[in-house]
């Protein structure tokens, strides 16, 4: 395996929990194996913010409830030959994509707006308005998963996913070796 | 047709596999005494068979069938895991989980779901080519015991059948038509209907997702304890062959 | 979908505004039907004639009469689109959506009555007098544009006389007023005719052409039982409604089933888009049709029989009810018919209430039982176990007609007609760009551009053979023969001319299908409506090349998972075109850039935060940083 050239690999998180940052780290020491094999490009982990060049696998966690995250998944589609989505949120939508079921009137994104902010039972906010700050990016009608928006090359389930699948699937990716998952290892939750 | 015949066996195969069967047994009641595993969702032992759901189809003589519908013909040969089957069955299974709203992270029924573990087992890995329909569906907490989440529903009718056959009740039933036909409740609400948090429509096998919910039991069973965290959907019959 | 919610129902309950409905005029109604639970859909549909409503107190009480629950009742009410758990206004105008009404003008007359009734398609005026709905096709599509008024049908509209009908209306006119202003005087057969034309083209020997009264019938009752079905055998007569199973047969069968009742049910539920042929021969020949039911029942000892009428062939019941009142008189129904002693049959017309999928004959039976119509699981088949449970024969209105033909002239006759393997003649329903739409009584064989050449269509760029469940041919197709085993067609045949857009005739025709599926199984409920979304992709512009193979790959589980005939025919529409018009879909698709979707649309996807934000995006409005 160490005799391969080292492959780039990016990561980013959209509309996740970074629950799924979390459970790469949950590859534990076999993160020190994992990093013969790669160097890692764009990413919260190398706090690196823009691609500094071309990587061969890019992992999304999330999935796009705003501009921004529309933004950074093209970058990512653009900039990766290989696009994985790690976990639910990323695979379907996951928890933030509930809001796209319980919104039924003419103005959906308006009332959900509301809700979160202004109207619902629990809610204390003394100015009454929804934040607008110039900085935050737009939302989206609603939340989709990343396959909806750009085209998705394979899907490790879990939310979040485990730490073998994480590992074991990305060392076959980066080995060639992957024909699938093990069933015991699917997992939707 | 009537059954005048004699109660004596016959032998069919179902992956090459011989398979014993008797007059009057479906495909699928003989696979399942042979320790051969059809995947299915709207059947259910000791209810009526449906042939709603459509996960056991299988080729029998050249034709594909509801394996829980269709009687065992001696001497056929029936496929059952084959490439194409299984695809079928995976799209199946992925119409289910797009026609409603299925958040497996947050449902209670996670890991002990049969429309999840049937998902684990058709391998739905990959990136899905289907829309997410998202319906908006209700929410009924009326009951002091019971709440029905019809957002999970996947209109197998199980409970349907168990509160009518096994029950006596009939506290659930289908209405309207099409993709808007779903599995309603006997009266406004269900604690407008006679249902019992002891009635065997409510109890935990006969809902194979997690609508039907039984109120203060919820996440009582660990993750790694769960009923698929021990085996895939369908090794308990597929363990009586070994 | 179903956007509403609260309640485990799906939606607020059904408030019904009209007047509450006493308990004893709803229990006079049961009571009427012998609170039979099996007479649901005679009990919803008065009920519904009536009140204009279904309401969850009315639903309490028939469960109460019929021995029902609740829910059951619910379940029939919500089933047919006739049927309604609110309010509908006193007089329901339902347009015909059908794609031939559609081409033929259907957008301009509804408009029409939107502007003169004030409420828009699917509304009710606030004072309950109208309702306006699409509803798909009513059998007109050889005088299309056309509509229901209640239980009126107008035909050939267009905004002018659309305007006039609806103004009459508006002023208070019953409905029947605007078809004739004596109406009342009319006899049911004058009433029909003047509503609708036959449009026969061309009449053939078997069926259009003169027929002798009840000559097969008298035959018949010198025959036994099995000289009868062996004639029918011999004749080859197979089902005309579209499946083809070998009439004789089918009648052989549910004869040597030992049973205490046997039943014999007419499927006059013709709803295939494009198809009209048994409103004419229900027009022209019900007492053909009728004695073709009589000996059936003479072949396979039935005493009961159903016909049943399409909800929307409503304007029928009573031309028929006359003709069945007619026979029994002259003893041609009833005890001892023809002075055979022992020789005892009747039928009873039962109306749907608007569910194409009870053309399909395990859900007419269930439907005749008093149940939503759903298909039954086969087997058992209705020959061994059908209407509740007794051995029953269920053909088409074509085939009846043609076994009574059969018995007066004999299967010789018949057999020496058509070709091998489809014997005798096909009423086809010619309708669509062509000249003179209408019936045609063909023998079996003819080609497509022979059949075109005689409507005056030789235009044509596409023909739609045996409806959206059928086959859709180009040009190149045009040699081909109207047989059951070359184009089978249960007798649709719409004309497509150049101008018109073939993914819209499959948008519409996959809609349709998605509007009728009963929703039992899985396949059929949910893989229609993704394939309509996958249509309307193409018609977007925004199908990749992998978009063709993830058509007739999802058309595949479709069809060989579906239930029944519904699901295993209803992606036609798709393959056949994808099959026959291969540029069709190649020149709307383009590869995705960068492996960007052109699905989603960014644009859109922001618009309604713009919007709230009062502020543009600062990374995808171009400008912003200006």
């Amino acid at each position: 395996m160490s005799e391969l050239p080292k492959a780039r690999i990016a990561t980013a998180s959209l509309a996740g929990c970074f629950g799924c940052h979390m459970a790469i780290l949950d590859i534990d020491e076999r993160l020190i194996e994992l990093m013969k094999l790669v160097d890692v490009d764009r990413s919260p982990l190398t706090d690196k913010k823009q691609f500094t060049q071309r990587c061969d696998i890019g992992i999304i966690e999330g999935g796009c409830c705003n501009e921004e995250n529309v933004h950074v998944l093209y970058d990512f589609r653009r900039n990766c030959d290989v696009l994985v989505a790690l976990g639910q949120c990323a695979i379907m939508g996951g928890l933030p994509a509930m809001r796209n079921a319980i919104m039924h009137s003419d103005a959906p994104l308006r009332e959900c707006l509301d809700e979160a902010y202004i109207t619902g039972k629990y809610i204390r906010n003394t100015t009454h308005q929804v934040p607008n700050d110039p900085a935050l990016p737009l939302l989206l009608d609603e939340v989709y998963p990343c396959s909806q928006v750009v085209e998705i090359d394979y899907q490790i389930p879990g939310c979040a996913p485990s730490g073998d699948i994480i590992f074991d699937t990305l060392a076959k990716l980066l080995t060639g070796r992957f024909r699938g998952f093990e069933r015991e290892m699917i997992k939707f939750d | 047709m009537s059954g005048t015949k004699r109660e004596t066996g016959f032998t069919f195969t179902i992956d090459g596999v011989e398979v014993k069967a008797y007059a009057g047994m479906t495909i699928m009641e003989a696979a399942d005494e042979a320790g051969v595993y059809i995947p299915r969702l709207c059947d259910h032992e000791g209810l009526r068979h449906q042939g709603s759901c459509r996960v056991c189809t299988v080729k029998a003589g050249g034709r594909s069938v509801s394996a829980c519908t269709q009687p065992a013909a001696p001497g056929q040969a029936v496929e059952n895991e084959t490439a194409r089957l299984n695809k079928m069955r995976r799209d199946l299974v992925e119409m289910l989980f797009h026609e409603g709203n299925h958040l497996c992270p947050i449902c209670e029924a996670s890991g002990n779901c049969e429309l999840q573990a049937m998902a684990y087992r058709l391998d739905m890995t990959e990136a899905t080519r289907f829309p997410y329909l998202e319906p908006c569906r209700a929410l009924d907490a009326s009951h002091p015991d019971i709440a029905l989440d019809t957002n999970r529903c996947i209109s197998c009718g199980r409970c349907i059948r168990a509160s009518q056959d096994v029950d006596g009740k009939g506290i659930f039933g289908y209405v309207g038509r099409g993709i808007h036909r779903r599995v309603a409740v006997n009266g406004e609400n269900l604690a407008d209907t006679d249902a019992e948090v002891s009635d065997h429509a409510i109890s935990k096998e006969v809902c194979p997702v997690g609508c039907i919910i039984r109120k203060r039991v919820g996440f009582v069973t660990p993750i790694g304890e769960r009923e698929f965290d021990k085996g895939l959907i369908g090794h308990e019959i597929e363990e009586k062959r070994k | 979908m179903d956007n509403r919610h609260a309640g485990m129902n799906g939606g607020t309950p059904p408030s019904c505004v009209a007047a509450p409905v006493s308990d004893t005029e709803i229990a006079e109604i049961c009571e009427k039907y012998g609170n039979d639970k099996h007479r649901m859909l005679d009990i919803l549909r008065e009920v519904q004639d009536r009140y204009r409503c279904i309401a969850p107190a009315t639903m309490d009480k028939i469960a109460e009469k019929t021995d029902l629950t609740r829910i059951e009742v619910e379940g029939v009410a919500s089933f047919y689109s006739f049927l309604s758990l609110t309010p509908k206004g006193r007089v329901t105008i339902r347009l015909c959506d059908d794609i031939v009404d559609r081409f033929a003008g259907l957008d301009a007359v509804a408009h029409v009555f939107e502007d003169v009734l004030g409420i828009g398609i699917g509304q009710t005026s606030p004072d309950g007098a109208f309702s306006l709905e699409y509803t798909p096709c009513i059998g007109m599509c050889d005088q299309a544009p056309a509509a229901m008024v209640n239980d009126i049908v107008l035909t050939r509209l267009t905004p002018e006389s659309a305007r006039s009908a609806a103004e009459a209306l508006k002023a208070g006119q019953a409905p029947e007023k605007i078809v004739a202003e004596r109406f009342q005087e009319l006899t049911p057969y004058e009433r029909v005719t003047r509503m609708v034309d036959n449009n026969i083209r061309h009449a053939g020997e078997i069926l259009l052409g003169p027929v002798p009264e009840d000559a097969g019938l008298q035959n018949a009752v010198k025959m036994t039982p099995a000289a009868i079905f062996t004639q029918i055998e011999e004749s080859g007569l197979r089902g005309c409604g579209g499946a083809g199973f070998t009439t004789g047969r089918k009648w052989r069968f549910a004869a040597s089933e030992r049973a205490e009742k046997h039943f014999i049910i007419c499927n006059a539920d013709e709803g295939e888009p494009g198809t009209f042929k048994d409103r004419v021969l229900l027009t022209e020949r019900p007492h053909l049709l009728i004695e073709g039911m009589t000996i059936a029942a003479r072949a396979v000892g039935a005493r009961e029989g159903f016909l049943y009428l399409r909800g929307e062939y409503v304007y029928l019941r009573e031309h028929l009810e006359q003709v069945l009142e007619d026979r029994r008189r002259r003893g041609l129904l009833g005890q001892h018919i023809m002075g055979v002693k022992g020789f005892n049959f009747d039928i009873r017309l039962q109306l749907g209430a608007g569910a194409y999928v009870c053309g399909e004959e395990g859900a007419l039976i269930s439907s005749c039982e008093g149940l939503p119509g759903e298909p039954k699981t086969r087997p058992p088949f209705p020959v061994n176990r059908g209407y509740l449970g007794y051995p029953t024969v269920v053909n088409n209105v074509e085939t009846f007609c043609h076994a009574a033909r059969i018995l007066d002239r004999g299967a010789e006759w018949f057999h020496a007609q058509g070709t091998e393997g489809s014997h005798g003649t096909k009423l086809l329903s010619v309708c669509g760009d062509c000249l003179n739409p209408g019936i045609y009584e063909l023998p079996y064989g003819h080609t497509v551009r022979e059949v075109l050449a005689m409507v005056g269509g030789l235009e044509a760029a596409a023909v739609q053979v045996g409806g959206p469940s059928g086959t859709m041919i180009a040009r190149d197709s045009f040699h081909r023969k109207l047989t059951f085993d070359d184009l089978a067609t249960g007798g649709a045949f719409i004309v497509f001319g150049a101008e018109r857009n073939i993914l819209e005739i499959v948008e519409y025709y996959m809609s349709f299908f998605v509007h009728e599926s009963c929703g039992y199984c899985t396949p059929c409920r949910v893989g229609n409506v993704f394939l309509q979304k996958a249509i309307q992709k193409f018609r977007s512009g925004h199908a990749n090349p992998e978009d063709i193979e993830y058509l007739k790959e999802l058309s595949g589980t479709i069809i060989e998972t579906s239930r029944c005939g519904l699901g295993m025919t209803s992606p036609n529409p798709v393959l056949t075109t994808l099959r026959n018009f291969p540029l069709v879909y190649s020149a709307v698709i383009k590869p995705s850039k960068d492996g960007i979707r052109d699905t989603f649309d960014i644009q859109s996807a922001i618009d309604g935060a713009r919007k709230i934000a009062k502020r543009r995006s600062y990374i995808f409005d171009k400008d912003f940083t200006q």
